[in-house]
């Protein structure tokens, strides 16, 4: 059976893929938000996996992974609450986390647990090209997961195309030069960035992140890639709003 | 280089580069020059004129008398508290601040726990001009205010780490991302032997310099190069980097390195990592740490705020899983009292990270003719606050 993900991006779309941090606001939100978020309409959920040092984050992800730490959300805690998931959800969930929780885990048995589950893909951005290639890339493998990988706007071309050579679904790639959560909508120099990465033709479809944020921003990171990944705007909204008023925000997003 | 660091960036099984990509270009063009650069002579030549002429350098290797009378054996102390600034942390920020401007930096950032790194930051900035921007947990700066106004005194701008713990891993985190979001202009000037390869061997090698004297001074004093121990304290392990780095592989010459047990061990406040911590990674480095099970990391405590790091150096962590160093844990009021006996004693009123180092000597046994050299990595000036109020002076 082919992979989530790949099916996905074989749709002809720009596909919208929303992160929340697991266990916020509330500890048991999860499956609800991951359903609410299929419903909307969105094609695909990165689970944010909280981590204590969340450096690659802004101060809006990293206060979420606060609180749902706070909340008790554990890595077990939450495999148990996906357990069932694939009994009503049916787009490609990835969980995205840092390494060090999934390293305690055990990297095998994390692959397992996700493959048993369903998840499809996995994001750990501090885990870095060279040393999954020789260190774990065939457990990854061996569970059908799929692997995403970032590129930055300093990202060099023979760096690009290496990351691009054992990608297997899209590459992530990061619009400006941050952490998560800035938002001053993006200029030229982002616009020529994703002209550049789109002319040099890779094997893998990219999809945007970092700094999308509504209808405008979505659309111009979706211009020349094959979709857009919207983090902290969505946990500001969860922040604000509740859980059961995510049809709107996705709303606002696609219209 | 059993025990050095290999040409992949490891010291065995730890050390490494797990950083996310946006910090790649900065660290790999760090990487691919850092040796470059240390090997060009007239980097060597400033480097050494400022370590002599603005730090101080060589620092004393003094033998202490009344000390060592005490404890029956011969214990000689390496001065770094001697140096400008009061620490050995400046011989780390002399090597990269000039590691910076030949990298074509013009933005420096650093964080700091007791502040110590934060002023010999703030310092070589000022020395050269430099923008400064120390981060700090919110915390640190409340209890540290004397080296938050020395910062400020010296240009730099302290901005207040607000996330998590609000101390030294969280003033780390805030650093890495400033680093993250200003890939091209600034340069990160970590202020121990942690961090993501090369940084460990990068500030191992700056402080080698305390080790380099060692052995002349040793030579002139007692007649033979080598000691039978060397001592240091380890917070992120940077003087015990130094004082060791000419031994390392020379296993006649034993090492000790001395952590924080802050209340004890098992007490649930304490430093003591070696003791407390599993393999994992933080701030980009593959090494042991304080963690829960579930690999989130946790809050360390010490009284001495250059020891309250949940991590250690991945050399350091090496030394420890080979059994190459003997790690002793220190508690708070071992230490303290220790760093008064010292004043008594010589004179020489410590820093509370060197007292830890010296408290062994209550535990630990050495023969009448052993050779003992510790780092004594700082003075006590900046801690007066809290031995005031510890020994409610
Ligand atoms: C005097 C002194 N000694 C030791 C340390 C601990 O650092 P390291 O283990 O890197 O030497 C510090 C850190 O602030 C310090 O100020």
């Amino acid at each position: 059976m082919m992979n989530r993900i790949n099916q996905k991006l074989q749709e002809d779309k720009k596909l919208l893929s929303i992160y929340f941090t697991a266990g916020y606001p509330e500890l048991d939100n999860t499956v609800t938000i991951i359903q609410n978020l299929e419903e909307s309409g969105v094609d695909m959920i990165e689970i944010g996996l909280p981590f204590s040092d969340p450096i690659a984050d802004g101060p809006t992800i990293q206060a979420s992974s606060t609180q749902a730490l706070k909340n008790g959300m554990t890595t077990d805690v939450l495999f148990k609450q996906l357990k069932d998931i694939r009994k009503s959800v049916n787009i490609p969930l990835i969980i995205m986390g840092y390494f060090n929780p999934i390293l305690q885990y055990g990297v095998e048995a994390f692959c397992k647990k996700c493959a048993e589950i369903g998840v499809d893909g996995l994001i750990i951005p501090d885990l870095p090209v060279d040393v999954y290639y020789e260190a774990y890339k065939t457990t990854f493998e061996k569970y059908g997961l799929i692997n995403v990988f970032l590129i930055t706007p300093q990202t060099s071309d023979k760096r690009i195309n290496f990351i691009d050579s054992i990608s297997n679904g899209f590459i992530y790639m990061v619009s400006s030069a941050s952490v998560t959560g800035s938002s001053s909508g993006f200029g030229d120099e982002q616009t020529q960035y994703f002209k550049r990465i789109a002319d040099m033709n890779l094997t893998n479809p990219q999809i945007v992140g970092f700094g999308i944020s509504d209808n405008k921003t979505f659309l111009q990171a979706t211009q020349f890639s094959k979709g857009a990944i919207i983090g902290s705007a969505f946990i500001k909204h969860l922040t604000n709003k509740a859980v059961n008023k995510i049809r709107s925000f996705v709303k606002s997003i696609r219209d | 280089m059993l025990y050095n660091i290999n040409e992949k960036g490891y010291y065995g099984e730890f050390g490494g580069a797990f950083i996310p990509e946006m910090l790649y270009p900065n660290v790999e063009e760090l990487r691919q020059n850092y040796l470059k650069v240390m090997a060009e002579p007239e980097f060597q030549k400033e480097f050494n004129q400022l370590l002599k002429n603005y730090v101080g350098r060589p620092s004393p290797l003094y033998f202490a008398k009344r000390l060592s009378a005490k404890y029956n054996t011969n214990i000689y102390l390496k001065r770094e508290d001697l140096n400008h600034t009061g620490a050995h942390k400046i011989n780390n920020t002399i090597g990269q601040i000039l590691m910076a401007q030949r990298l074509g930096k013009k933005r420096i950032i650093a964080e700091t726990g007791a502040g110590q790194h934060g002023v010999a930051t703030a310092t070589v900035c000022a020395l050269m001009g430099l923008e400064c921007i120390v981060y700090m947990g919110e915390i640190d700066i409340a209890r540290q205010a004397p080296n938050v106004a020395r910062m400020k005194m010296l240009g730099a701008t302290v901005v207040p780490a607000l996330s998590g713990s609000r101390t030294l891993k969280d003033a780390t985190n805030e650093a890495i991302r400033d680093w993250i979001n200003n890939p091209v202009d600034t340069h990160y000037i970590i202020g121990s032997v942690v961090g993501p390869h090369p940084y460990p061997d990068m500030v191992a090698r700056f402080q080698s310099v305390v080790s380099e004297e060692i052995q002349w001074q040793l030579k002139e004093q007692e007649g033979k190069t080598k000691p039978d121990y060397v001592v240091a304290c380890v917070g992120g392990g940077s003087n015990a980097a130094g004082a060791y780095y000419h031994f390392l592989d020379d296993t006649n010459v034993k090492l000790i390195a001395v952590e924080a047990a802050g209340l004890g061990v098992d007490s649930g406040e304490s430093a003591a990592t070696s003791a407390l911590g599993k393999e994992g990674i933080i701030h980009g480095s593959k090494t042991l740490l304080m963690q829960t099970n579930d690999g989130q990391i946790t809050e360390p405590y010490s009284i001495s705020a250059g020891l309250d790091y949940p991590g250690v150096g991945p050399m350091h962590a090496h030394l420890y899983k080979t059994g190459r160093a003997e790690f002793i844990s220190i508690t708070d009021d071992e230490a303290m009292k220790a760093g008064l006996e010292l004043c008594k004693l010589e004179g020489i009123i410590p820093a509370i990270e060197s007292s830890h180092a010296l408290a062994i000597f209550e535990q630990k046994k050495f023969k009448p003719n052993d050779v003992v050299v510790l780092s004594l990595s700082g003075r006590g000036d900046k801690d007066l606050g809290t031995y005031i109020n510890y020994f409610k002076l």
